[in-house]
């Protein structure tokens, strides 16, 4: 049973720490799949913790700060699909830009509001999302081996994990099975195909970009409202950019997304459980290359260990009518 | 059947300073095919994609079945009865057949209903038109003939009663090409309105009703099929213009500087655009390559240049072999006495971004003596191109300008002062004239003819009739990738004309 206990420890901060990976990752999911490149999925995120921790101080409710780090972020989406579709512009430069705004700026209000050295204030049971236990989830602890899966790993989540982990497969059917779905893929691929379909190209690129900015500012209140007590400083701490990773890892695909998200959120769990623990064979590994792990692996499996990852045809470039 | 399907009154359209469209009447009458023919860049596309709204015209008027409508945007033109298989197809290549056709018609927002409807939609169309395409296949891993079916299929499921063809035998094979000559006959048999644009007049005789000939953004003249001849058309086509006269001395050809032996070039779909093609060009001659664009002219340039490989053939440069199927490196053919004025002087023979002195040194920058250690020498590069610019009268006379801010004429001239000069053996140039005022082209005429005079082997290319007579002292015809004739520069209009147009090309022959 240690080894059942061992697993479960892992594998539920595994779910937690994939959280804000999968959320984000199908945000990119969404605008790269359009055509329009998004590097500023971690300035969104931070952008959108960071409103999140402000509101839900301010209201005291998980809610209001949830609806506040959405509104931000999808802002934060139109100021970049203005920047990328509109003014054609440099898809890269304006997402870093972004990143750096975000970065800066939140620190800045943030002092001036509260005071409190690169944090908003430390938040209430009541103005957070609560741990939800799936029903019955006590009484089938009993039962071996999938009671304790049920009880400790499957329930006892936030709500936000939930509405991650569902938004798998309704991303999946909202690209594969709708028309909105279809004409994103197509204008990611080939927008002369839907401008001579009749169909507005710019319109699509937006929509695919609010689509993004909703993700993003969820898992942005993720960050401040459910896995902290607030909004601290650069809390996202490059997970804008793990995700980007997991989306090209997981060739563009909700599904593959989510096991991408699950990969690297277990070698973050790996990497805090096993800090200070001395590993077999190994012996006592310092806690810097613990915490490099998940970005080494990376490196790793983007060099070479995921095939051609092709990108939609016209993924990065501004859609001009050709002349 | 006098009813007009399509009318269009005073249509004009500019792109900057390209006036591509310049007050277009056109009539195109219903349940007919109509041809509009003209040479590249005549304006056929620009105005088809002006019916088809991809892009609004300056000014005039659209009539379809007799209403005057607005078309503002390709829903407008949907809408309004009209489809477009355009010359670069307009498929998204990693969906299926069935996603491409319903792309922009998907009924509801669940993809599901739509799709059976789609299904059973795609069959009857397939049945009645003979248009029969698996609906799963992917289309990259269709062969080109199949995609062309499946933008039209696009067009006809959106239940276009006029269709616009976009040069659509470009990417055919001949074979593919009749089958889509069957199709359309049948579309026209079920009362489609057909509008084939091209530039093949072989394909204008075989299939159309009506034509009309475009030259140079213009309407020039439209003619029923059964009652002009392609001689008639070629003239229309290329157009008679200033006859522009050089002064030339009789051609003294020495030994042979460049031999092509059945050379063979395909493009990046696989379709053969130099077949077969083999002559020799003399130390102190002009060879002219006549032809209508787009038969294999421009290929055979970049081919011996080095830019383009050659499926099989063997290209000899003074008696040695250039290795034109493998890796001829257009650098090393430049050392080697070869030098190139490419057709494109925007595209491949000029960095428009570049200062001038820069431009006259692309490509002969590893040259010594523009060097100085491990820079440049900046000073021998502009003392050079300032030479340049007084030997070939480049105005302004700046070597530090932009080039872009130079006119075309002027520009022309930089890239072939930086070739000239060099003293090569055999000079490769593609429309020497194009888009260059008439002031420049009498000089750039007698500079070619300099050369010549100075023993240089000289290959041109050009789309000017006029100029290949004017200049060359044999010329060859090609059409189809083929060079179906030589003749002497006095031979006349129509009988290049006809050479030109194919029509005693050995496919012809076999028809």
């Amino acid at each position: 049973m240690d080894y059942l206990q061992l697993f479960l420890e892992l594998a539920q901060s595994t779910v937690r720490l994939s959280t804000p990976l999968i959320l984000a990752a199908l945000a990119g999911l969404f605008t790269e799949r359009a055509g329009v490149f998004d590097i500023g999925l971690e300035g969104k995120m931070l952008g959108g913790a960071f409103a999140a921790g402000c509101v839900a101080f301010v209201a005291q409710s998980a809610m209001a700060g949830l609806l506040a780090a959405v509104v931000v972020s999808v802002l934060l989406s139109l100021v970049h699909g203005y920047a990328s579709i509109t003014q054609r512009g440099n898809q890269i430069v304006s997402g870093v830009a972004i990143n750096f705004i975000v970065a800066g700026s939140t620190v800045i209000l943030g002092e001036a509001w509260f005071r409190q050295g690169g944090r908003t204030p430390a938040l209430s049971e009541g103005a957070r999302f609560q741990v939800i236990d799936l029903p019955f989830a006590e009484e089938l602890r009993g039962i071996p081996l999938l009671g304790p899966i049920y009880a400790d790993l499957i329930s006892g989540h936030q709500a936000l994990t939930y509405i991650a982990f569902l938004m798998v497969p309704a991303s999946w059917w909202i690209l594969y099975r709708t028309r909105f779905g279809l004409r994103l893929r197509a204008v990611g691929e080939n927008p002369g195909a839907v401008d001579t379909a009749g169909i507005s190209v710019i319109w699509m690129r937006y929509r695919a970009v609010i689509c993004c900015g909703i993700l993003c500012g969820i898992a942005g209140a993720y960050l401040s409202l459910a896995a902290n007590a607030g909004w601290t400083k650069g809390m996202t701490a490059g997970k804008g950019y793990i995700a980007l990773a997991a989306l090209i890892f997981a060739k563009w695909r909700p599904v593959p997304v989510m096991f991408a998200c699950l990969l690297f959120g277990f070698l973050d769990a790996f990497a805090i459980r096993y800090q200070s623990t001395p590993l077999p064979l190994i012996g006592k590994v310092p806690v810097q290359l613990m915490q490099a792990l998940p970005y080494i692996l990376t490196v790793i499996l983007l060099a070479g260990f995921i095939g051609k990852a092709i990108p939609p045809k016209a993924g990065g470039v501004p859609y001009v009518k050709e002349r | 059947m006098d009813e007009l399907a399509i009318e269009l009154k005073g249509i004009d359209k500019s792109f900057g300073l390209v006036h591509a469209n310049k007050d277009i009447n056109l009539k195109v009458r219903k349940g007919t095919i109509h041809g509009i023919i003209g040479e590249n860049g005549a304006g056929k596309s620009t105005l088809m994609s002006i019916l088809y709204g991809f892009y609004q015209a300056d000014r005039g008027e659209i009539l379809v079945d007799g209403r005057a409508i607005d078309i503002r945007d390709p829903n407008t033109a949907i809408t309004a009865g009209i489809g477009m298989v355009h010359q670069h197809f307009m498929l998204v290549e990693n969906f299926t057949v069935l996603e491409n056709v319903m792309l922009g018609a998907e009924e509801s927002w669940i993809l599901n209903a739509g799709i059976s409807r789609a299904r059973a939609e795609l069959k009857r169309l397939e049945k009645e038109y003979a248009l029969d395409v698996n609906p799963d296949a992917v289309i990259e891993e269709l062969p080109v003939g199949l995609q062309q079916r499946v933008e039209i299929l696009k067009a006809l499921y959106r239940r276009a009663d006029i269709l616009i063809l976009d040069e659509p035998t470009g990417v055919l094979t001949p074979a593919e090409a009749d089958h889509l000559f069957r199709i359309l006959e049948q579309l026209k048999a079920q009362g489609k309105t057909i509008i084939l644009i091209t530039h093949k007049l072989r394909e204008i005789m075989a299939i159309t009703d009506e034509v009309s000939v475009m030259r140079r953004g213009e309407m020039v003249a439209t003619r029923e099929t059964a009652k002009t001849s392609v001689e008639e058309l070629a003239e229309l086509m290329v157009g008679r213009r200033v006859l522009l006269r050089v002064e030339k001395g009789e051609a003294h050809p020495g030994e042979v500087k460049l031999s092509v032996k059945n050379l063979t070039v395909r493009d990046s779909r696989g379709v053969t655009m130099v077949d077969d093609v083999s002559f020799d060009l003399h130390a102190g001659e002009i060879v002219g390559i006549a032809g209508v664009a787009g038969n294999g002219q421009s290929e055979l340039l970049e081919a011996i240049s080095g830019i383009r490989r050659a499926v099989s053939g063997k290209v000899h440069l003074g008696g040695e072999a250039i290795d034109v199927t493998g890796h001829a490196d257009p650098a090393e053919l430049r050392w080697r006495g070869l030098a190139h004025v490419p057709e494109d002087r925007h595209h491949v023979g000029l960095v428009l971004k570049f200062e001038e002195s820069e431009n006259a040194i692309l490509g002969y920058h590893d040259d010594p003596k523009y060097r100085k250690g491990f820079v440049l020498d900046i000073d021998a590069i502009r003392a050079d191109a300032e030479a340049n610019i007084q030997k070939y009268d480049i105005r302004p006379p700046n070597a530090r300008l932009k080039t872009a801010n130079f006119s075309g004429g002027n520009q022309q001239k930089i890239v072939l002062a930086r070739e000239m000069e060099r003293d090569p053996d055999v000079l490769i140039i593609g429309q020497p004239t194009r888009g260059v005022d008439v002031g420049a082209i009498e000089f750039i005429h007698k500079r070619i003819i300099e050369m010549r005079d100075q023993g240089k082997a000289v290959l041109l290319v050009s789309v000017e009739l006029d100029e290949i007579r004017a200049l060359s002292d044999r010329i060859l015809v090609m059409f189809a990738g083929r060079v179906v004739g030589e003749r002497k520069p006095d031979a006349s209009e129509g009988d290049l004309g006809l050479l030109m147009a194919g029509v005693e090309g050995p496919k012809e022959a076999a028809e």
